[in-house]
């Protein structure tokens, strides 16, 4: 045995493997989440330009008039985010399971909750968040009145963080299944009628002159809870559906 | 004694020859409730002074909102035990609930769109309940589905049991937001009906049907159950007794 | 106790109810006979398959039986 095979032995021996702690490990997954989110910008565009997109579909489709769409503009844009956080979620998890990072994910050291809780992180900042950015000016499309702003961006902002949190259960329940797109709205949707519910009737109660902080309220009760909750289903849910 | 009935529980043959005698006693005491429930609902409790006949539609109604909001329950639970105990028999009893439950909130929503039509004047009224009849019925679809997507059977049930308990926690908090919701948008209209001023004469026939629907529903969930247990088991043994006989 | 209306016909259009509430018991019945009807089919035709199936093995065991 030569010296310097020797001297690797021991240092190994000295050294036992020891796992980052949970903030390092976090960390990782975020940051690695985050670059490869940016190596994507293409896609990153897509929540937003569908959102544009189906904005631009509601005064064509229903009428131009300032006064109809004022009334329709909080619950339109409301409804219309949700849906582009349900298409985006399909992505969560999908990417990691196809190339086995989601396996080595599962099978490392570290609490699969805050793995999931730094994904989830990235994918609000990757969407959520630049959803919550456009909501002015989707306002000024479909001429939201102007009490109606902040609390429009408030809302969405605290509101798309349960959207996300709550849709990586549906997204880890199905990363498994080859079409799981369409399956996740469907599993995902009714769970996401009280914060449409409480985001939508932020804003409106807002443009009536009624205050709005109740809602914001309960919102802010619901991400609570969802970051609480929502990772560890979904977590249960990804080594069920990874592991079979 | 004690949990030595748990234990049995994990073996689905030991329940489906323990529950074969059950079988035609509930259908005996279901189909006797339901009918007589009914016929004294339709033709012998008096009318209300307000509705008119049409509150006889509340004898069907009612039990089955309650049995839909109860078989959820009953799904998540026995979908939990799976988990936890890696029990088959539960898992067996929460794929059959899935589908009994969503019939059931489909009678539930037609019968109260029906019911709304001469009370309100329309079919569809996104009334607090119907509303939130609706997004059960959406959950249990979306159980049902995914039940379906999945090849594998026991990841099917896995998955599902967490969907479905996820689901349990969303329910009283969509429950109270459709109720909040309402009360926002709709202040003053008909309250559909005050279960708590509601005459004996007229309540009598109701508990009655609520009792049928109980029993019918335990009869259906194990008749389903027991289907369940001979397609899982269909390679073993006694299955194949069974059918040869 | 007592029967709440005139005639037959009274009872069947229960003054112009009738046709609401005679429906939804219709739609409930069917939904309820559904539920209880299903799982006898799925067993049955379990029952049919497993039959057919254990002929078929039965047929292929005797047709090794003559061949050899």
């Amino acid at each position: 045995m030569s010296s310097h095979e020797q001297q690797v032995r021991t240092s190994l021996k000295s050294e036992p493997l020891v796992s980052p702690g949970i903030g390092a490990g976090f960390m990782a997954t975020f940051r690695r989440d985050l670059l490869i989110a940016f190596r994507h910008r293409g896609e990153m565009a897509n929540p937003i330009m569908f959102l544009l997109m189906v904005i631009t579909m509601v005064p064509l489709g229903i009428s131009p008039e300032r006064a109809v769409l004022s009334v329709l503009a909080p619950g339109m844009i409301w409804v219309v985010a949700l849906l582009a956080t349900l298409l985006s979620l399909d992505g969560l998890f999908r990417a990691d399971y196809e190339d086995g990072a989601l396996e080595q994910l599962l099978m490392s050291p570290q609490p699969l909750y805050f793995q999931v809780l730094a994904k989830v992180l990235v994918h609000w900042l990757v969407t959520g968040l630049p959803l919550t950015i456009m909501a002015p000016l989707l306002g000024v499309m479909l001429s939201l009145p102007a009490a109606g702003f902040w609390p429009l961006v408030f809302s969405l902002f605290l509101g798309t963080a349960c959207l996300s949190l709550i849709g990586a259960i549906g997204a880890a329940l199905t990363v498994a299944l080859r079409k799981g797109g369409l399956l996740i709205s469907l599993i995902i949707m009714p769970l996401y009628v009280p914060i449409l519910i409480f985001g939508s009737s932020a804003v409106s109660s807002a443009i009536d002159g009624f205050p709005f902080g109740g809602q914001m309220a309960v919102l802010g009760a619901f991400l609570a809870m969802a970051v609480v909750l929502a990772p560890v289903a979904a977590a249960g849910a990804l080594r069920i559906s990874v592991n079979g | 004694m004690g949990w030595q009935w748990f234990h049995r529980l994990g073996s689905p043959r030991w329940f489906y020859e323990k529950t074969n005698a059950w079988i035609p006693w509930l259908a005996v005491i279901s189909i006797s409730l339901l009918v007589t429930g009914a016929v004294w609902g339709l033709a012998f409790a008096p009318e209300d002074f307000k509705q008119g006949n049409s509150y006889r539609i509340i004898y069907i109604h009612v039990p089955s909102a309650f049995l839909a909001l109860a078989g959820y329950y009953t799904m998540a639970i026995s979908g939990a035990i799976g988990l936890i105990w890696k029990m088959k028999l539960a898992d067996m009893v929460m794929k059959s609930a899935a589908p009994i439950g969503a019939v059931l909130t489909f009678v539930a929503l037609v019968t109260g769109a029906v019911w709304g039509k001469p009370t309100w004047g329309t079919w569809w009224v996104w009334d607090a309940r119907i509303t939130s009849m609706l997004v059960l019925f959406f959950l249990y679809l979306g159980v049902i589905a995914l039940q379906e997507a999945y090849q594998h059977q026991d990841t099917a049930n896995k998955a599902s049991a967490i969907l479905a308990l996820v689901g349990t926690v969303n329910i009283p908090i969509i429950y109270k937001s459709v109720d909040w919701w309402y009360t926002l948008h709709q202040p003053a209209t008909i309250k559909f009906t005050s279960e708590s001023t509601i005459d004996p004469s007229m309540l009598y026939p109701l508990l009655m049907m609520v009792t049928g629907f109980y029993v019918f529903y335990a009869l259906v969930l194990l008749m389903s159950t027991r289907s369940e247990i001979l397609v899982r088991e269909k390679k073993t043994r006694w299955v194949k007794d069974l059918a040869t006989q | 106790m007592k029967f709440q209306f005139e005639s037959a016909a009274d009872f069947i259009s229960m003054s112009g109810h009738g046709p609401y509430v005679w429906a939804s018991y219709a739609i409930t019945a069917v939904c309820l006979a559904y539920l209880v009807v299903s799982p006898l089919l799925k067993r049955r035709s379990l029952m049919a398959e497993i039959k057919r199936q254990s002929r078929i093995a039965e047929r292929n065991a005797e047709l090794q039986g003559t061949s050899r």
